[in-house]
């Protein structure tokens, strides 16, 4: 069978041997969870209530606080025992909502519509936006928003990503292989809100069960699609893999509704599911804690706000000592200070590297090689941006693609001098942001 | 866990494929080891040493310039040895041992080191330190080529397939055959004065045209392919530096654009524009310009330095394109008898402008 793919891109060591086989496992009631206001991509949520007060699981905590902004939810029941500054995945301190279990692990009353395909799409989005969904791969854009594109740019494809082309990151392909059937309940609702007649679900050759399963579940159905894809990263980059499984190429600094499709992670779509037919917040995400110095790599589905350090303690702590623990995949996760960060909805894995594995090498001037040119999977020219913006000439980091980067990380993978290229990048995103503002 | 332990925290990605400078460089230098065995094959010892000579020179020379300057040093990373084999590559293995001192010394002082080091120079520094040598010492630079195995320079062995006693039908054309490359044939046989002369003292028959006709025979071609002919240390054998090619193609250390469109042109350009007045051209002809002189060596040694070719796809089909042309054009009408490396050293210095000129579109872009 032909492979899709895109133009560009490498082919890390997927790495997925640590944790693939390790079944998804509950993780049981914390002792305290840090629900964190911005999990997503937006206006930070506003908290409704106050320390002291006593919440259920499941009970609203934040509200959004604007169009583009999410609902929070308590992941156990207990009291609220501080709001104030945590660390959050990206290794930043932001603020979040501290809450101590009562150890009863009391949940809100849920519903059960057996016949939820039959509710009509107002309330649908509704649900979803209730439930505090965003998207769960990575970027964490508030679902409802996703699905809700304005009336003159009609969907008719609908992709679930369930590439998973980050090393190491096996949470999405346990959920397939795990949740196979939920995943597609969600893709036929998400399909149902947009009105698209086309479901796809884009999944990496390194998977091959979870493409059997797939396609085992979806045979016969003309509507749904399971597409193998070749395993190269940034394979499950939106624009990457909408090209790769539908040959539509979304405009420069557009979204994938200009071509008529919208991505969700096939994580979210779980989460989806759930709210619309139990009413269920997105409280819990399945998590990868992987890595070559943990001694019992899992897949957890921990509630969300657990804190790294407790998960690590859950795989029976660490061989070695840590060089690096990593908030999300090697390629684009943060670099944390400690392991006293909190899960948020975005967090699919924690990898741990030893000392050798995360040496840092030492840079070198450009040697011009062009390797970031050749892989860039944006057609960019990254080390002419990097230069750029390295002597502050906006305009020049703009023509070589600066605004059309999506910090993919493989410039940086490739380049045999070992130069930031993504820092640099993002240091000129932030300058031109700032430009633009003083214009 | 102890908590106290310190993480490293780094910007993403936080893999990487461990490639290195000092790989790539050293990698090189083992792409070009085939083509110094052959060298030192066909015409001895002294191929060698000249090479390691220039090597060896350009190594001291930089490491004394990074001290005098008071910043790192980093000749083992094997740019600077790299650029004094290929210095000395272009020298033939008659020349004097002086030669690629003076060269690679040039080649890393002015060619290197003054605009900054490795990554900053506009022009690749062994064909500038070559340029140098040829502009100040042009006899010690072409004089005294090595004959291979007591046969002719031109690598035209058997001159009996030209005519039975060539030396006294005409002297003028037996002197041409014998000293000089087959390029230079190739080149002197297009001045029909020159032609005219050799056919008078033959007699009258076409000895110009039979002397062309047998640069592009099996026999000759076979030559050139193995590098059974006189010409510089690096310019032995095609098959040689097509080996060293192909190693580095693989290991993804140059990039295909360039030498192909380079090698195309010169293929396409010497078919159509190669052949001499009275004899025209062959559908041979393109081989023997392409195995000939320094083209495999420039097209993939030289034209693929990073630093001094375009970064885009589009510059560098441009930057190929455009040494094959000057390469024909210099060997066919200029005033030398190969062009390899003046072309790639003009080319060097529009890489700039290449690369303004063809920035890509990023993926999704419209076009205009």
């Amino acid at each position: 069978m032909r492979l899709k793919t895109f133009p560009g891109g490498i082919h890390p060591h997927d790495q997925k041997h640590y944790s693939k086989s390790a079944t998804i496992r509950k993780y049981p009631t914390p002792n305290r969870v840090i629900i964190h206001l911005s999990q997503h991509i937006g206006a930070p949520s506003s908290p409704i209530v106050e320390v002291g007060e006593s919440v259920l699981k499941g009970q609203v905590i934040a509200e959004p606080s604007g169009f583009v902004s999410l609902m929070q939810h308590a992941s156990i029941s207990g009291k609220v025992s501080k709001i104030g500054k945590f660390m959050h995945p990206t290794g930043a301190m932001s603020t979040a909502i501290e809450i101590t279990s009562d150890g009863l692990d009391q949940m809100v009353a849920l519903d059960d519509n057996e016949n939820f395909m039959e509710l009509p799409v107002e309330s649908m989005k509704e649900r979803i936006a209730n439930a505090g969904i965003c998207g769960m791969g990575g970027a964490g854009f508030p679902s409802h928003v996703k699905l809700s594109p304005p009336a003159d740019k009609p969907i008719d494809v609908v992709v679930l990503n369930g590439v998973e082309c980050e090393p190491y990151l096996t949470s999405d392909y346990r959920l397939m292989l795990e949740r196979a059937e939920d995943i597609l309940h969600g893709l036929r609702v998400i399909m149902k809100v947009t009105g698209a007649k086309k479901g796809m679900i884009g999944i990496e050759a390194n998977k091959p069960d979870a493409i059997a399963l797939m396609e085992n579940l979806c045979a016969g159905r003309k509507d749904l699609e399971v597409v193998a894809l070749k395993l190269q990263y940034p394979q499950g980059a939106e624009k990457q893999l909408i090209f790769a499984a539908t040959g539509r190429k979304v405009p420069a600094g557009g979204l994938p509704m200009a071509v008529g499709v919208v991505v969700q992670n096939v994580g979210t779509a779980v989460a989806i599911y759930e709210a619309i037919r139990y009413q269920k917040p997105l409280i819990e995400r399945v998590i990868s804690v992987t890595g070559s110095v943990v001694r019992k790599p899992q897949n957890f589905l921990a509630p969300i706000g657990t804190l790294y350090s407790e998960l690590v303690e859950a795989c029976d702590g660490t061989s070695a000592p840590i060089g690096k623990a990593i908030s999300g995949g090697p390629m684009m996760g943060f670099a944390l200070p400690s392991l006293d960060a909190a899960m948020t909805k975005g967090s699919s894995g924690l990898v741990l590297m030893n000392k050798h594995e995360a040496r840092s090498m030492e840079e070198h001037t450009c040697l011009r090689c062009a390797r970031c040119v050749d892989i860039c999977p944006m057609n960019l020219m990254p080390s002419m941006i990097a230069n750029a913006v390295k002597y502050n000439d906006l305009d020049m980091a703009v023509k070589a693609g600066l605004n059309d980067c999506i910090k993919c990380g493989s410039c940086a993978y490739v380049c045999p001098a070992h130069i930031r290229l993504v820092q640099w990048i993002d240091t000129g995103k932030i300058r031109f942001a700032e430009a633009q503002r003083k214009k | 866990m102890n908590s106290n332990e310190k993480l490293i925290v780094s910007p993403a990605p936080h893999v990487h494929d461990r490639s290195t400078v000092k790989n790539v460089m050293w990698n090189v230098v083992l792409a070009l080891i085939p083509a110094l065995i052959f060298a030192t094959y066909y015409w001895g010892f002294r191929a060698l040493l000249l090479s390691l000579t220039g090597a060896v020179t350009a190594v001291v020379c930089e490491a004394i310039i990074q001290k005098l300057r008071k910043i790192p040093v980093t000749v083992h990373d094997g740019s600077a040895f790299l650029t004094g084999l290929l210095l000395a590559f272009n020298i033939h293995a008659g020349a004097p041992i002086w030669l690629p001192i003076i060269g690679a010394t040039f080649a890393i002082a002015i060619g290197k080191q003054v605009f900054g080091g490795l990554g900053n120079n506009p022009v690749n520094p062994a064909l500038l330190g070559r340029a140098f040598l040829l502009a100040s010492w042009p006899t010690q630079m072409t004089a005294g080529w090595v004959a291979v195995k007591n046969s002719a320079i031109s690598g035209l062995n058997d001159l009996s397939r030209i005519a039975n006693n060539l030396s006294e039908l005409s002297p003028k054309a037996y002197e041409l055959v014998t000293s000089a490359t087959p390029l230079n044939v190739a080149k002197t046989l297009r001045d029909t004065t020159f032609v005219s002369e050799i056919n008078a003292q033959a007699g009258g028959i076409d000895l110009g045209g039979r002397i062309f006709g047998s640069l592009t025979e099996m026999e000759t071609l076979k030559s050139l392919f193995w590098g059974n002919i006189g010409g510089c240390i690096g310019e032995v054998s095609a098959f040689a530096l097509l080996l060293g090619a192909v190693y580095l193609l693989y290991k993804n250390i140059i990039e295909w654009r360039i030498p192909l469109f380079y090698i195309g042109t010169v293929f396409v350009l010497s078919f159509i524009f190669g052949g001499i007045p009275g004899s025209g051209t062959s559908v041979m002809l393109p081989f023997f310009h392409i195995f000939s002189g320094g083209l495999m060596l420039g097209a993939f040694f030289m034209a693929t330095d990073y630093t001094t070719t375009p970064l885009t796809k589009k510059g560098r089909i441009i930057f190929g394109i455009g040494c094959g042309l000057l390469t024909i054009v210099i060997r066919l009408v200029g005033g030398y008898p190969e062009g390899v490396s003046y072309s790639i050293l003009f080319m060097n210095v529009l890489t700039p402008l290449i690369d303004r000129l063809t920035l890509p579109k990023a993926f999704g872009k419209v076009k205009k």
